[in-house]
């Protein structure tokens, strides 16, 4: 019974295998690159392991017959134990010399610079991701946070930024952590080779929501990434029916435009996520909650009970303003 | 050995003393309700007797407490506060690291001027800027004078000081007075 319950222990954590956030379900090369070498290192130093486990049990059993002296030396088998260190240090050195080379060409092939690719510059924040994809045109740049999106197969540049204290990229799936430094710039270079969704999530602690601070990646076909880009650059459409009319009404008479940008309005706050497609983003609230509307009435009723801590503060919202409000924020998309 | 273990035992109790933090307050309560706050701004009145004053007393929450002064100090950027009064000098708004002060410097006055607005300038953020956020700032606004509690000021900043951080400000109690830089006044 015992032996059974615990086989069951020992195989639950293979679940851990799987999943939109795991370094052990890869679907980008620098990912991959890492996935090998854990497996590599997982078995030789597995492999090593039992070895020198065994070594270990052979002698405490078996014990070296008595008598011989060891202060007599013996020159034979002084010049073998010479041969041997010496040939311990030659190896060492060449072991150095082979795992630099070995480091030099596969980081010049991580860290390879191209000139055409798409290049996004994300910036850390207490607790969530802005951003900005940049293009040498400027009717191309726009702003969007805490969902990346990138075409698949293609290398993506991003540019890592903080505003505030010390953030760490990690999307498991696809590349390993790069941290996110106040006053410097860091870049990684991100590749997905399979369509998909993965999750991202700060892997330095940043503070009181450091949890509750993901990003979603979404790959997907050059094309469909080029409408999605077309559409993000689009200024928010203007509402039509009249709840949604009333609804930005009451967006811009209220603290929201303080810290909030729906382009193409006069709402420019520039401190916090901008708001002109949130509709179409999956998740409300750094990867928190899944965009619904009850999930966005309770983060604008509730913030601080979701999150508590976050910038975004109580507002007083009367009974009757808050459908048409999520009816307006949830259009945007 | 007694001798030794009764002031351990005492000295150990003393730092539990160490274990009581600062609360932080994050949720307003009750939520983003206005306090009335009634201040005078001349002393004269009509009848007898002075103007009425009736004052909160919750500004000295805010004032006491480092993570509000912090919040406030946060807002005052994000908020734009330092487009029209920079860093404390003053530029088309008064400055507000002196000690002169046009219309009242305690913290009631401070948290009014905000929430009404002023004359020649200043807009009213009364329903743009949560209640207890026009509380941080005001506390905020006082520390640039050194009118908080060293401990609690903000000690340094993030980026670049344009001056000494708040907690070195010297005490420079209000004064009444202060007037508008001529590039704020409106034309007559």
């Amino acid at each position: 019974m015992h032996r059974r319950l615990a086989c069951v222990f020992l195989i639950l954590p293979l679940g851990a295998c799987q999943g939109w956030q795991s370094a052990l379900d890869t679907h980008g090369p620098a990912a991959s690159a890492l996935e090998a070498l854990f497996w590599t290192f997982l078995s030789v130093l597995g492999f090593v392991w039992v070895l020198t486990m065994g070594a270990v049990a052979l002698s405490l059993r078996r014990r070296r017959p008595e008598g011989e002296d060891p202060l007599v030396t013996n020159p034979r088998r002084e010049s073998r134990m010479g041969w041997t260190i010496s040939g311990a240090v030659a190896l060492t050195v060449v072991t150095v010399l082979t795992l630099t080379g070995l480091s030099y060409a596969s980081q010049k092939h991580l860290f390879e610079k191209r000139d055409d690719v798409l290049t996004i510059k994300v910036t850390g924040h207490q607790w969530w991701w802005q951003v900005d994809y940049e293009d040498s045109q400027a009717d191309k740049r726009f702003t969007t946070a805490n969902e990346i999106h990138i075409p698949v197969g293609e290398p993506v540049l991003l540019k890592l930024e903080s505003s505030d204290v010390i953030h760490s990229f990690w999307v498991p799936s696809l590349t390993g952590k790069m941290d996110l430094i106040p006053g410097r710039q860091n870049t990684l270079q991100i590749q997905a080779d399979r369509e998909g969704s993965y999750r991202g999530q700060c892997a330095e602690f940043c503070g009181w929501q450091h949890a509750h601070m993901g990003m979603l990646i979404v790959a997907r076909p050059k094309a469909e990434f080029d409408g999605w880009r077309d559409n993000q650059i689009r200024d928010a459409t203007a509402p039509q029916t009249d709840e949604r009319k009333r609804g930005e009404q009451i967006f811009f008479s209220k603290p929201c435009v303080m810290c909030h940008q729906v382009r193409g309005t006069s709402a420019g706050g520039k401190v916090a996520p901008d708001l002109t497609h949130v509709g179409s983003r999956q998740y409300i609230a750094a990867g928190t909650l899944p965009t619904t509307r009850g999930n966005i009435a309770a983060w604008i009723v509730d913030p601080q009970s979701i999150k508590p801590g976050a910038q975004m503060p109580v507002i007083k919202i009367e009974p009757d303003e808050l459908d048409p409000l999520v009816s307006y924020l949830e259009g945007l998309k | 050995m007694n001798r030794i273990v009764a002031p351990a035992g005492i000295f150990l109790l003393l730092v539990l003393g160490a274990c009581e933090r600062e609360e932080r307050a994050f949720r307003a309560d009750p939520i983003a309700t206005e306090t009335e706050e009634k201040i005078a701004l001349v002393p004269l009145s009509p009848g007898s007797g002075p103007p009425v004053e009736h004052r909160t007393g919750k500004g000295k929450e805010y004032e006491d407490n480092a993570y509000h002064v912090a919040q406030g100090k946060r807002l005052y950027t994000w908020f734009n506060c330092n487009g029209c009064h920079s860093n404390g000098g003053g530029g088309s708004g008064p400055p507000l690291m002196d000690d002169r002060w046009i219309y009242g410097g305690q913290i009631e006055n401070i948290v009014q001027t905000i929430r009404e607005g002023r004359p020649n300038g200043m807009p009213s953020f009364r329903g743009k800027v949560p209640d207890d956020q026009i509380w941080e700032l005001a506390a905020y606004v006082r520390s640039m004078s050194g009118n908080v509690a060293k401990d609690v000021a903000p000690g340094r900043n993030d980026d670049m000081h344009p001056r000494p951080a708040e907690n070195r400000e010297p005490d420079s109690p209000p004064v009444a007075g202060g007037s508008i830089p001529p590039s704020a006044e409106m034309p007559q």
